[in-house]
């Protein structure tokens, strides 16, 4: 989905908020709320690409405004509810009044047909592919051409395996792209690699 | 933080009410049964003892020091880091370790989320799963990193990584001159999480 949390290349943000050895959590509920999203899927209600959908269908303006471990936690429970574990009146009153969770979700889809599998070199376009489910693809690679430089052993396809949908495992292709030709004019010279799942791309040329 | 109203119209600090909220998705847990309380504890052992940068410093070190090693660990970072006993998660199935040169400068970043070798390099930090960071390292990458105090020369050529998938990336940064008669422990000492991530140098 062309979601808010697909930020790759967005501009007007100022700088990065750094502090040198920056320290994970700042306090005890972040490392509690962090603990939620692994045994959720260690007890089998979620797997990971269904926790990272749920994150993106969070209301923009709740998703900026929110930490990483309240996005996290907004994700569980929002799983937890659409699993029937809980329901949202529930779940807000032992909050104290209030539960703000993620929208609900939309279909999903299965691999690509005739997607094939590439080598490294291999010069590839990634497809002008408008998903409205979850996809691993960050918008600012859509439609753009580079070389693929490293291949990965097979994962679930995310776009099918956060829908509860069947599909075959595939793999990404690590792929490299000039920042020249993602955003002509308009970037500081480099390369920039995208892991690709097989079905978000097709051979050049 | 800011101060938000919840139900009862009382203000709540942030803190206190991301507090009451873990505490409800907790319950869900408990209420099927899950030891959420055991859980929880072994999550911050793990966290704090297991998942730790010194992983990846020792990772790091190794490679200096053993060339048949850094081989190794540049062709399959998964079994190069497994076989020293590091562990990695059952769904990051691949590892690619980055070398940096004098010539050639890698930083990592997650655009759409927060991935990380997280079990080697430790944790990410804020900064890493900010908007800012996320937004603008793939575009502005030069600057950012001057931003954050890494000035790099113009002939360095920034190569930089958004870990999309399950795929998990980590910077063997430069080793550092007149470090030739140090050991490998001495040497692990020198490197820091965030020059494994590709935003300092050592």
């Amino acid at each position: 989905m062309d979601g808010m949390h697909d930020l790759g290349g967005k501009q007007g943000f100022g700088p990065v908020r750094f502090v040198r050895n920056a320290p994970v959590f700042h306090a005890d509920w972040e490392v509690r709320a962090n603990a939620m999203y692994p045994l959720a899927v260690s007890v089998g209600l979620i797997n990971m690409d269904e926790y990272r959908y749920a994150i993106e269908r969070m209301a923009p303006r709740h998703y900026v405004a929110a930490t990483y471990y309240e996005r996290s936690l907004t994700s569980v429970a929002t799983l937890m509810v659409e699993k029937g574990w809980v329901t949202t009146g529930d779940l807000a009153s032992n909050a104290g009044g209030s539960f703000p969770l993620a929208a609900p979700g939309v279909a999903g889809r299965s691999n690509v047909d005739g997607a094939q599998d590439y080598k490294v070199g291999d010069r590839v376009r990634v497809r002008d592919d408008w998903v409205s489910g979850h996809v691993r693809l960050p918008a600012y690679v859509r439609g753009k051409s580079g070389e693929v430089v490293g291949c990965s052993p097979p994962y679930p396809f995310p776009d099918a395996h956060a829908h509860g949908i069947e599909a075959a495992p595939e793999p990404t292709f690590d792929v490299r792209f000039r920042a020249e030709d993602l955003w002509p004019d308009s970037s500081d010279a480099a390369y920039v690699h995208v892991a690709i799942f097989r079905s978000y791309l097709r051979p050049e040329g | 933080m800011s101060m938000i109203e919840n139900g009862q119209g009382d203000a709540l600090s942030y803190h206190q009410q991301m507090a009451q909220r873990t505490d409800a998705v907790a319950a869900v847990f408990e209420a099927h049964g899950h030891d959420v309380k055991k859980h929880i504890a072994d999550f911050a052992h793990a966290v704090s003892e297991r998942w730790v940068p010194e992983n990846g410093a020792r990772v790091v070190a190794k490679a200096w020091t053993d060339p048949v090693f850094k081989a190794q660990l540049l062709t399959n970072g998964h079994q190069a880091v497994t076989a020293l006993g590091l562990p990695m998660p059952v769904h990051h199935r691949h590892l690619v370790a980055l070398e940096n040169t004098d010539k050639v400068h890698n930083v990592i970043c997650c655009t759409l989320c927060s991935c990380t070798a997280f079990s080697i390099i430790g944790l990410p930090p804020d900064w890493y799963k900010d908007l800012e960071y996320r937004a603008r390292v793939v575009r502005e990458s030069r600057t950012v990193l001057k931003e954050m105090g890494l000035d790099l020369p113009s002939d360095v050529e920034i190569r930089v990584w958004d870990t999309t998938a399950d795929t998990r990336y980590m910077v063997i940064p430069k080793r550092p001159a007149n470090t030739a008669g140090l050991s490998e422990a001495a040497l692990a000492a020198l490197v820091s999480k965030d020059a494994m991530f590709g935003v300092a140098a050592i």
